[in-house]
C-alpha cells in the first residue's frame, strides 16, 4: 500500500522558456477527494503547471510528487491510475466513439473486449450521454460531445486523480452544465480533482479549494468563500447612468470606498452599504445594481481588469 | 488501485494494433496502392522496356526488375509511413500526445511505430510476392525469405524516416528527404539496373547506404539464388536502425516533451 497524505504536492516548481519565466516558484498540494481549481487569465502558466505534473513537461527546478509517484521520473507509473482532458482535444478521427473508448482502454493494458471492459465502456457511453452516438464518427460530433467523449476517455481506467486542463471552454450553457454536473457526479464517488478554468462560476461551483494564478506565481489561495472573505469588501455595487461623473466627483459617501471604473460603469466596493444605496436611490439620472462580492471580483481585483489574449 | 498491467516490452502493442485498425478500415485503397503500382511497374518497364533490352546479369529483365521492385517497394512503404502519416499522427492529430497521458512513453509510441513500418513494408512486399509469383517472375519457395528482411528493411527506414520527421515543421518538407535521398538511393542502388557499369565512386556511395544491401540479399532469394555476404548486409540495416531509431527518439522527445 502506498503511504501518502497528499494526492498531489509540488514544491518550488519553476519553468522558463528561453527568457520567459513561465512558472515561478509555485507550491501547492492536493488532499485526497478535494475538488482544486487553478484559476487564472491566458498564459499564466497553468497547462505548463498541468503538464509537469503529467511527467509531460521536465521542471527547471523544483520537487513534484503525484500519488505518491516522483514526477518526472516515475510518470509513466503514476498515468496508470490518472485521468487527463486536455486543453485541446485529442481524439482519434479515424475511429468513431465507441472505438476511441476502446483503443484508450488499450492503452493501459486493458482488454477492451472483456466483458468488464465491454459493460464499463457502456456505462461511460450513458454517462457522457453518447450511447446513441456510439458508431459515429468524431468528425461528426459537436463541441460538446466531443469534450464529454474525452472525459469519458479519461475514466476508462477507473482513475484515482483527474486532471482537467479548461474542461468548459467554448463551449454553450447547456454543453457547461451537463459538464458541471457530471463532475459533481465524480465527486461523489470520492475522486480527487485538479482543473484549470478562467469562468469563475466553474470554480465557484466545482471547487473546494482554488489557488489564483497570474504571471506564472500563485497570488492567492483558498476555498471561494475565504478568497472573497480575505481580498475584498463584502458589497458591490455597478454604478452607470449619464449623472456617473457628476456623482463620483460630489459624492462624499463614494469617495469613502474603494472604486474601480470600468467603461461606462463604476464599480464601487463597500463594507458598508446601506448610505450609499439609500443616496443612489436619490440620483435620477443614475441606475445601480447591487450585489454580493463574488470570485470575479477577486479575480479581477487581483490580475486587473487589462485584457489578456 | 491500477497497477503497471503492461510489460515493458509489449507497451508497443496497442500502438501498434491501433495503427493495424486503422489500416485495415482503408483496406480496399491500400491494397490497391500495394498491388496496382509494382504491377504496373512490371508490366510497363519488365516487359515493355525488357523486350528491348534482353538479358541483364543472365536474367529476363523483367525477372531482374521484379527482385529490385520489391525492395524499392519496401523502401517506400516504411519511408511514406514513417514520415507523412507518423507526422499527421504527431503534429496535426495529436494522437501520440494522447497516447502519452495513458502510462505509455514516448519511446513505446516510437517503437510502435517502426514495427508498424516494418509491417507495412511486409504488407507490400507479400502483394509484390504473389503477382511476381503469379507472372511466374519468382524462382521457388526460397523467395519466402525476402519477407523478414522487408521487415527489417521496413523498421530501418521508417527508423530514418522518423528522423526527418522530428524536424520537419511541414509536409513540403519531407520533399527534401525524397529528392535528396531516397530517389537517388532509388535509382543507384540497383533496383532498375545493375550499378556495376557506374562510376566508382558511385558504386561506393551506394554500397555505404542501406538499399544496396537489401537488394543484395532479395535478389539472390527470388531468383533461387543464394546471397553472399549476408552478415555484413544484414549489419548494415541493423546499424543504421541503431543510429537513427534513439535519435529520432530523442529529436521527437524534445520536440513533443518541452
Ligand atoms: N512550449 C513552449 N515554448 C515556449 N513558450 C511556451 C511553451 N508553452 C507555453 N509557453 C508560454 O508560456 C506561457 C504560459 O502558457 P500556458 O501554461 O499555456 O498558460 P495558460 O494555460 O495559463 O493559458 C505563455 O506565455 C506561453 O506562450
Ligand atoms: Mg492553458
Amino acid at each position: 500500500m502506498d503511504t501518502y497524505t497528499d494526492i498531489v504536492s509540488l514544491d518550488g516548481l519553476s519553468k522558463s522558456y528561453a527568457e520567459q519565466c513561465v512558472v515561478n516558484n509555485i507550491s501547492l498540494s492536493v488532499k485526497q477527494g478535494e475538488y482544486f481549481g487553478l484559476l487564472g487569465p491566458n498564459g499564466a502558466g497553468k497547462t505548463t503547471t498541468l503538464r509537469m505534473l503529467l511527467g509531460m513537461t521536465p521542471p527547471d527546478s523544483g520537487v513534484l510528487n503525484v500519488l505518491g509517484h516522483a514526477i518526472p521520473e516515475q510518470a509513466q507509473q503514476m498515468r496508470c491510475n490518472i485521468g487527463v482532458v486536455p486543453q485541446m482535444d485529442n481524439l482519434d478521427p479515424d475511429f468513431s466513439v465507441i472505438e476511441n473508448l476502446r483503443t484508450y482502454a488499450s492503452y493501459f493494458g486493458l482488454k477492451p473486449h472483456s466483458a468488464a471492459m465491454q459493460q464499463r465502456i457502456e456505462e461511460l457511453l450513458d454517462f457522457a450521454n453518447l450511447r446513441a452516438k456510439a458508431e459515429a464518427t468524431i468528425e461528426s460530433l459537436s463541441g460538446g460531445m466531443k469534450r464529454r467523449l474525452t472525459l469519458a476517455r479519461a475514466l476508462v481506467n477507473d482513475p484515482q486523480l483527474l486532471i482537467l486542463d479548461e474542461p468548459t471552454t467554448g463551449l454553450d450553457p447547456q454543453a457547461r452544465q451537463l459538464i458541471w454536473q457530471r463532475l459533481r457526479e465524480l465527486k461523489r464517488a470520492g475522486r480527487t480533482l485538479i482543473l484549470t478554468t478562467h469562468y469563475m462560476e466553474e470554480a465557484q461551483r466545482l471547487c473546494d479549494r482554488l489557488a489564483i494564478m497570474d504571471h506564472g506565481r500563485i497570488i492567492a489561495e483558498g476555498t471561494p468563500a475565504n478568497l472573497i472573505e480575505q481580498h475584498i469588501e463584502p458589497h458591490v455595487i455597478e454604478v452607470y447612468g449619464a449623472g456617473l461623473n457628476k456623482w463620483l466627483d460630489n459624492s462624499t459617501v463614494s469617495s469613502q470606498e474603494r472604486v474601480e471604473r470600468l467603461g461606462e460603469t463604476a464599480f464601487v466596493y463597500s463594507h458598508d452599504e446601506a448610505p450609499l444605496v439609500s443616496e443612489l436611490c436619490q440620483i435620477d439620472d443614475l441606475q445601480f445594481l447591487h450585489r454580493r462580492a463574488n470570485l470575479e471580483d477577486v479575480f479581477l481585483k487581483l490580475t486587473g481588469r487589462e485584457l489578456r489574449e | 488501485m491500477n497497477g503497471l498491467t503492461m510489460s515493458p516490452w509489449l507497451r508497443w502493442y496497442p500502438v501498434w494494433l491501433r495503427n493495424v485498425r486503422v489500416w485495415r478500415k482503408l483496406l480496399g485503397p491500400a491494397l490497391l496502392g500495394n498491388i496496382g503500382e509494382p504491377l504496373l511497374y512490371l508490366l510497363a518497364l519488365g516487359y515493355g522496356l525488357g523486350s528491348f533490352l534482353g538479358d541483364l546479369e543472365g536474367l529476363p529483365y523483367v525477372v531482374f526488375l521484379a527482385s529490385g521492385m520489391v525492395c524499392a517497394s519496401a523502401m517506400n512503404t516504411a519511408s511514406f509511413e514513417g514520415m507523412y502519416s507518423a507526422y499527421t499522427r504527431m503534429a496535426v492529430q495529436d494522437t501520440w500526445i494522447g497516447m502519452l497521458t495513458a502510462p505509455l512513453s514516448i519511446r513505446d509510441v516510437l517503437i510502435a511505430e517502426v514495427i508498424w513500418c516494418g509491417t507495412k513494408s511486409f504488407i507490400s512486399v507479400v502483394a509484390i510476392l504473389i503477382i511476381a509469383g503469379l507472372l511466374g517472375l519468382v524462382a521457388d519457395v526460397r523467395a519466402l525469405l525476402v519477407l523478414p528482411i522487408a521487415l527489417l528493411l521496413g523498421v530501418c527506414f521508417g527508423s530514418m524516416a522518423l528522423v526527418v520527421t522530428a524536424v520537419a515543421r511541414n509536409y513540403d518538407f519531407f520533399l527534401y528527404y525524397f529528392t535528396l535521398l531516397i530517389t537517388p538511393m532509388l535509382l543507384l542502388s540497383g533496383v532498375f539496373f545493375p550499378i556495376s557499369g557506374m562510376p566508382e565512386a558511385v558504386q561506393v556511395g551506394a554500397k555505404l547506404l542501406p538499399l544496396y544491401h537489401a537488394i543484395a540479399m532479395m535478389r539472390p532469394l527470388m531468383i533461387g539464388g543464394v546471397p553472399q555476404d549476408v552478415l555484413l548486409h544484414l549489419s548494415v540495416l541493423i546499424a543504421y536502425t541503431l543510429i537513427a531509431f534513439p535519435l529520432a527518439t530523442r529529436l521527437i522527445s524534445k520536440r513533443i516533451l518541452t
